[in-house]
């Protein structure tokens, strides 16, 4: 090429081509991000069976920290977190659709605000009041955690919609798109990686909240919690709290996971 | 129209448009935004919309697919009231092309070119068929870009593949909103090209929205000046326009009367070619080295097998090889014969060549434009307006004599 040594400098724009690749960003951090905290989580997770193993624990903690019982309780958490998230999401994500949707959107500031006051209002006082109503129990104690995990899937789903670039939903429309193509097409596509980060949130926020659980009787690992503290065990505490914190972290952690898996590429 | 002439055989594959009295009127604004355009627009013909901004340019625009729907009036497109079609399938029978390109960042190009063919229920094969010759009129090579994402292109490969989607299900009407505004000179000026040379080819009725007069006067068989509230203030063809303003306004605008913008209305086509030393990629490059050298060239224009013009190596680049060499044909500064002189001088100025090398539909290779001609022409044309200028005063002059 004779030229292109001298013409390239006036036409970069040309040129310039960027790499082809899988169509995903990972960045640096975002690597960071998912490498650290499985790798804290497993370390902390080992110093704690290395210490339930030596340590001298008399018959209370024992019966209390027995493994097959750490695990139940475990699962519990598990599994109250995940069927309040998936119940959030299935509720959240079509209502933010609806109130970003023509007429509905005058509505949207109102939802957004009585969201809000749930979950300003203190997570043990909605649990009871829940308890105090529907008795206690697994279901009572998902819709508790549900509606306070609401928001964050909520407010995400209408903003991620509301911001993507309206001359994209009009060069949807210009195509020939119908309202539904626009939404399932263009709108919801480009949202999902702002609503995902809100399933994160409400996962992290819910997985927290769910050790309350056990005041209902509906288990997870606060029970280990609330009995250290109940019978003033400081081992039984400290088990309770570094079991909650893993838990949170690797669900969060999941929830990153979770957020790269579903970003459209190219985005 | 002069191209009309040049290719009788192509067939119009467009379709008219009219507007009769057409207002857009907004609520709560005491002066209608395009207050009773009334218009036709001939089919297979550019027609440039300018005007300042507010004038209700992209107003009347988006009104012609119903992306603003008129307060009153009629808007017939081949004859029919395009009201009394849903706007969606209208929609999808009218090529929508947009600044920057607005290509949808979570599909690859080729979805985005499918996008239309795709809600027209086309099947997979005729889709993906469609989607590479689209992509390789556009000038982008299908093997290298159709698997991309919008963000891996540069913003004028973008906007090709704007383009591209909006001539996906080959629609008798495109409408474009500012399409070159967002791309820096060069790109604008090879997009521009590019377009004119796909138009030669498909004639259809495009309606392009700009505010720079200059692409309005290169690309618009006609022009459509709009004052505000979309008053026409002018509406004829280029040459018309810069020989004869309506009124001051018009006169203003185009700056017409000055020679510079009446030498930016030739064509590149309509001046003489060089031919120079040609090889195509792959010829050994002896005999092309010897043959150069006895026509005096010192730079050989190499080819594809499609006749495109891929490079322009200097004699002693060519010499390093045995065979001729390709390169990347993105690189090569081109014009299309359908570019006017100042697109020819912008060009060589930025090339390393004080030539540029001149191509037609499809890229096809043409010749060598040099700077000698371009001048040449220029000195010309001068000659030519200041004779006429003479004449004209002689016979104002015989006259007012003729008079006494």
């Amino acid at each position: 090429m004779a030229d292109t040594s001298t013409t390239a400098p006036a036409q970069p724009a040309e040129d310039e081509l960027a790499p082809k690749g899988s169509g995903r960003v990972i960045t640096r951090e975002m690597t960071l991000m998912l490498v650290v905290p499985p790798a804290l989580v497993a370390a902390v997770f080992g110093a704690f069976v290395w210490w339930r193993q030596t340590a001298d624990l008399d018959s209370v903690e024992a019966q209390q920290l027995r493994w097959s019982e750490l695990r139940r309780l475990g699962v519990e958490h598990v599994q109250l977190t995940v069927v309040a998230a998936l119940i959030v999401v299935a509720v959240a994500v079509p209502l933010g659709v609806l109130l970003t949707r023509g007429r509905f959107r005058a509505a949207a500031p109102v939802v957004i605000g009585i969201a809000n006051a749930g979950q300003a209002a203190p997570s043990v006082g909605l649990i009871v009041l829940l308890f105090l109503w529907l008795d206690g129990g697994f279901w009572t104690a998902i819709w508790a955690l549900s509606l306070y995990g609401i928001l964050p899937v909520l407010r995400n789903t209408i903003v991620g919609i509301q911001g993507v670039d309206p001359t994209l939903l009009e060069a949807g429309r210009g195509l020939g798109m119908t309202n539904l193509a626009t939404l399932g097409k263009v709108e919801l596509p480009l949202a999902v990686p702002v609503i995902m980060s809100g399933v994160r949130t409400a996962l992290v926020l819910i997985a927290g909240t769910a050790s309350l659980a056990c005041f209902i009787d509906a288990g997870g690992l606060g029970e280990v919690l609330q009995t250290g503290i109940t019978l003033f065990r400081f081992s039984l505490m400290v088990t309770g709290a570094v079991l909650i914190a893993l838990i949170a972290l690797l669900i969060e952690w999941l929830g990153r996971v979770l957020e790269l898996a579903t970003r459209p590429k190219g985005i | 129209m002069t191209q009309t002439e040049q290719a009788p055989d192509r067939q119009i594959s467009g379709a008219e448009l009219r507007l009769e009295n057409v207002v857009k009127r907004y609520p709560g604004q005491k002066v209608a935004a395009v207050d009773s355009l009334s218009l036709t627009i001939p089919a297979g013909e550019i027609v440039a919309f300018v005007g300042p901004s507010g004038c209700g340019k992209t107003t009347s625009l988006k009104m012609l697919n119903r992306l603003i729907e008129p307060t009153s009036g009629t808007i017939l497109l081949d004859g029919k009231d395009i009201s009394q079609e849903s706007a969606t399938s209208l929609r999808r029978k009218i090529g929508y092309v947009i600044q920057g390109g607005s290509l949808f960042p979570h599909l690859t190009v080729a979805a985005n070119v499918a996008v239309v063919p795709k809600m027209l229920g086309w099947d997979k094969k005729r889709i993906t068929e469609r989607t590479d010759e689209l992509l390789d009129l556009v000038g982008l090579d299908p093997d290298r870009y159709r698997d991309r994402y919008p963000r891996e292109l540069s913003g004028g490969q973008q906007q090709r593949v704007g383009v591209a989607r909006g001539l996906a299900a080959d629609p008798p009407v495109i409408l474009m909103d500012e399409p070159f505004g967002a791309v820096d000179p060069i790109t604008r000026q090879r997009l521009q090209d590019e377009l004119i040379s796909i138009q030669r080819e498909l004639r259809k009725t495009i309606v392009c929205v700009t505010h720079d007069i200059d692409e309005a006067i290169k690309l618009g068989d006609r022009i459509l000046i709009l004052q505000e509230g979309a008053r026409i203030a002018q509406y004829d063809t280029p040459d018309a326009i810069l020989a004869a303003p309506a009124n001051d306004f018009v006169a203003d605008f185009v700056g017409a009367g000055s020679t510079l913008k009446q030498l930016s209305l030739a064509r590149v086509r309509s001046l003489d070619l060089r031919h120079p030393t040609t090889a195509r990629v792959g010829d050994d490059t002896g005999p092309a080295v010897r043959q150069a050298e006895e026509a005096g060239d010192d730079a050989i224009v190499v080819i594809d097998s499609r006749d495109r013009p891929v490079a322009w190596p200097w004699l002693r680049q060519v010499r390093h090889h045995d065979t001729v060499q390709s390169s990347p044909r993105e690189n090569l500064v081109t014009l299309d014969e359908a570019a006017t002189l100042n697109d020819a001088l912008d060009t060589m100025l930025t090339a390393a060549h004080s030539k540029v090398i001149v191509t037609g539909d499809r890229d096809k290779y043409l010749g060598v434009l040099d700077f000698e001609t371009v001048t040449e022409h220029m000195r010309k044309t001068e000659r030519e307006a200041v004779e006429h200028q003479h004449e004209l005063e002689e016979q104002e002059q015989e006259a007012v004599s003729a008079d006494g």
